[in-house]
């Protein structure tokens, strides 16, 4: 899992000088951040005073902090951390910020003479925490020595951690500047990776497994108090539905992709047959169908129509090898679009309206409830969006139960086995076409479901939104958070929906951006930013010293001692 | 009736039959690799496979599994005509393991033989999803019928490792608790010593005896000829696709037949 840089004789010699450089390149990051980084006072929220730190100064401290803690972890040498790789990683994100904001200050105010000795003392420091983290000791990570906390202190840093979420979300919308916003992106991932890549993840998730309910509940009181930091402002509730419904159509696509191992890259047609279905139900002035039942029916009508589809696509490609469902999804996204586009009444029956789409899709109206209307809760008001909001998590929290639910038992053991070895499962008795079918048409069936309240929260639907390029950000969702997990699969919805919202000034390279994101991300962590440990293990099925690690995780985490475990007849023969 | 004949044709004819092949022949283009082949296995007996590399002993098994469509003949399972499709042959009762080992690997010990268990139990999406008391005692029921098996095979300790992690003797051993799990009543094992020590061997030896016991017929290949020779009622030779010769161990030990096959490459091209 190393990667050593340097040669073992320059590690040998200077080893133990790192944690008196790491402190340094902490020290010199504190430093910085009291310091000047730019002449020009206009931009990226005035960098120019000194000894009066803002924005991309404290988050120049925040690297020092961390840097501070691993050099002092490297003195006291925990058995359970690996300081030396957190450092590397907080060094060489260091190195990225800085010279991302020194080259931006230069771009900006027209000249690198702009940059002030603030950015420079920076460069430094994070060019020595780099050094610091190749020149330490690789620790071997020893998870038995786990610190044991009382269940208490677990649930406090849970709520913390909670807490600490809710904040830098709040504080991450609020962010108006692009540049500023990529600064912040960029330290983000410094400073979580730089404290999570030491192993202090690893024990997270442990604590986590441990206390799994009020992890879940704080989540979604969490999630669900959201819109009341708003104060009624439509502008982020906007963006926090559309991700809302991205998010829960990229899990049901982690279904068929992330547990049953099939590559869907058709899945937008299935949103799209639930959007239409609900357009066309509707009580809209151009919807093309006479009969209006209550949302509820519609919801089921949609999501049925969709799971059908999904089986009439999958029953004859099922049957062979994954590359040509591949194919034959990618025909069929295409095909749903231009049926979609054609259906005008001169070419066949008039369903859709052709390239118009069917516009003015009233409000949901549910129980009297009307989802136009601001209505106000202890005093806050509640805007339209809001309201979509408040269903689209109960969506996702039904999307999540039956993801888990259904990855925890028979049926996704059998798409495990499937994944790992298809032909061996076949010949233990998995029913392995029954089992891909089932998962393609679930996912199909909530996507269809998503797709319904989609029409009513657009209030339109036409073919030019159901193209190719969704089901490819939906697939990159997906494997961006990571394969077989509900919460990778949250983060790479949120990156993929919030970046273009918020980098309007890069809007037009976003694919570039996109593109170059996963190709890195391919090369460096294949397995995603929250891997299940399964998939992380599929992805390196050479590398022991990692399966060993999670082997360890797994069995601290089932409160088992590897000691116990030697097989009976293997103790006796040693 | 004389002592002898009780010896051997009584053996044979006083039980009941559960596999038989019948004329199974398999044709790859112009290559026949099985070659007219038949195979009779009674309740509680012991089978071995033998035959040099390459004179289709796994191609033998695979048709008997339902992997490959034999160009012709047919197997049945206790008289019922097997389709020749994997999953149905598993249904039916017979379970296998392969030669080159075929674990999921980054499952545990425990999800392993769990996956075996999938052909007999029934909870489906909807039932999954909704967790009622069904699905709950079949979990349990599941997990519970796995511990023991493992515990059978010798691994009940290693319940929560992953199968990549473990020793490779021991994988053998789990990828024949995974087949019991489908609670088969003919198991065919494909070179369940290959890369053992003597003292695993002998042990696995022992597992074998004591499947048998529970009133399971075994069918193995092996290239082991003490382990065969030790271990089997009957043994069936295969060279080049077709039956050489069938017997009890002794009888096909003893055969020159055999000993050429193995070692007398010279010998047959001075009798052409």
């Amino acid at each position: 899992m190393s990667r050593r840089i340097l040669p073992d004789s320059v590690r040998a010699t200077h080893g133990p000088k790192a944690p008196w450089l790491a402190l340094a390149g902490g020290i010199l990051f504190l430093l910085s951040g009291l310091l000047s980084w730019s002449y020009d006072d206009r931009i990226l929220g005035d960098l120019s005073i000194r000894f009066y730190p803002a924005g991309i100064q404290l988050y120049a401290m925040l690297f020092g902090v961390i840097g501070v803690i691993l050099a002092v972890l490297l003195l006291r040498r925990p058995p359970w951390l690996s300081p030396a790789r957190g450092l590397r990683i907080l060094g060489t994100t260091g190195i990225v910020f800085v010279v991302w904001i020194i080259a931006s200050v230069a771009y900006q105010s027209g000249g690198l003479i702009n940059a002030n000795e603030g950015g420079w003392v920076a460069l430094v420091g994070a060019v020595l925490l780099t050094l610091a983290g190749h020149l330490s000791p690789e620790v071997d990570i020893d998870v038995r020595r786990w610190p044991r906390l009382s269940s208490t202190l677990e649930i406090v840093i849970i709520v913390v951690l909670m807490a600490i979420l809710l904040f830098t979300v709040a504080y991450t919308l609020d962010i108006q500047d692009g540049v500023i916003f990529a600064s912040f992106l960029i330290a983000l991932i410094g400073l979580a990776g730089g404290l999570l890549g030491t192993g202090f993840g690893g024990y997270l998730g442990f604590i986590g497994a441990n206390n799994r309910r009020p992890l879940l509940l704080a989540a979604f009181l969490v999630a669900f108090l959201f819109p009341f930091t708003q104060d009624g402002s439509d502008a982020n509730m906007s963006i926090a539905t559309q991700v809302l419904i991205f998010a829960t159509t990229a899990l049901g696509l982690n279904i068929v992709v992330g547990l049953a191992g099939l590559l869907d890259l058709g899945y937008i047609a299935f949103l799209g047959t639930g959007a239409y279905v609900a357009a066309m139900l509707s009580s809209s002035g151009f919807a093309t169908i006479g009969w209006k039942p209550p949302f509820v029916v519609v919801m089921l009508i949609g999501a049925a129509t969709a799971a059908t589809f999904g089986l009439i696509i999958g029953s004859p490609t099922l049957r062979v090898s994954g590359d040509y469902l591949a194919i034959v999804t990618l025909g069929f996204g295409e095909i749903f679009r231009l049926a979609m586009f054609n259906l005008d009444g001169n070419n066949g029956p008039d369903l859709t309206n052709g390239p118009n789409g069917i516009p003015a899709i009233p409000d949901l109206e549910l129980l009297g409830f009307d989802f136009g209307e601001v209505h106000t809760v202890a005093g806050i008001p509640l805007g339209r969006f809001s309201n979509y909001y408040f269903v689209l998590l109960l969506l996702l929290m039904f999307v999540m139960l039956v993801f888990t639910r259904l990855n925890n038992s028979r049926i996704g053991r059998g798409w495990v086995a499937i994944r790992e070895d298809e032909r061996a499962a076949e010949a233990m008795g998995v029913n392995t076409f029954g089992l891909k079918l089932l998962a393609f048409s679930v996912g199909a069936f909530l996507a269809g479901l998503a797709g319904t309240i989609k029409a009513h929260q657009d209030t339109s639907v036409s073919p030019d939104q159901y193209v190719f390029l969704e089901s490819a950000f939906l697939l990159s969702a997906v494997v961006l958070g990571g394969m077989g997990t509900v919460v990778g699969v949250l983060v790479g919805a949120t990156i993929l929906k919030l970046l273009p919202e918020k980098l309007r000034e890069v809007n037009d390279y976003r694919l570039l951006v996109f593109g170059l994101l996963l190709v890195v991300m391919m090369r460096f962590r294949p397995e995603g930013l929250v891997p299940s440990k399964r998939r992380q293990l599929e992805f390196h099925e050479e590398d022991q010293e990692l399966s060993e690690l999670l082997q360890a995780e797994h069995l601290q985490a089932e409160h088992l001692d590897p000691e116990q475990l030697e097989p009976e007849h293997l103790q006796g023969a040693k | 009736m004389t002592v002898t004949d009780t010896a051997t044709t009584g053996h044979e004819a006083g039980r009941v039959t559960v596999l038989e092949a019948s004329s199974v022949t398999m044709r790859f283009g112009g290559l026949t690799a099985v070659d007219d082949v038949s195979m009779r296995v009674h309740e509680g007996e012991i089978v071995g496979l033998i035959g040099p590399n390459g004179a289709g002993k796994t191609t033998f098994f695979n048709c008997l599994t339902g992997m490959y469509v034999p160009t012709e003949g047919t197997v049945t399972l206790k008289g019922a005509i097997l389709p020749p499709k994997p999953l149905k042959v598993v249904r039916a009762g017979m379970a296998r393991t392969f030669q080159n080992i075929r674990l999921f690997g980054n499952m545990t010990a425990l999800e392993n033989v769990m996956v075996g268990r999938y052909c007999r139990t029934s909870s489906m999406a909807l039932t999954s999803i909704l967790r009622g008391p069904k699905f709950k005692r079949e979990e349990a029921a599941t997990r519970e019928r796995a511990q023991e098996l493992l515990d059978y095979v010798g691994l009940g300790r290693s319940t929560e490792l992953l199968a990549r992690n473990m020793p490779y003797g021991d994988q053998r051993r789990l990828e024949i608790a995974r087949a019991l799990a489908t609670d088969p009543q003919i198991l065919l094992l494909d070179e369940p010593t290959a890369g053992m020590n003597p003292r695993e061997t002998e042990e696995t030896m022992g597992l074998i005896f004591k499947i048998r016991e529970g009133g399971l017929a075994v069918v193995v290949i092996e290239h082991d000829m003490r382990f065969i020779f030790n271990l089997c009622d009957r043994v069936l030779c295969l060279v080049r696709g077709s039956l050489l010769v069938e017997g009890t161990p002794d009888q096909v030990q003893s055969d020159h037949r055999v000993i050429e096959a193995y070692i007398g490459g010279d010998d047959e091209e001075e009798s052409v």
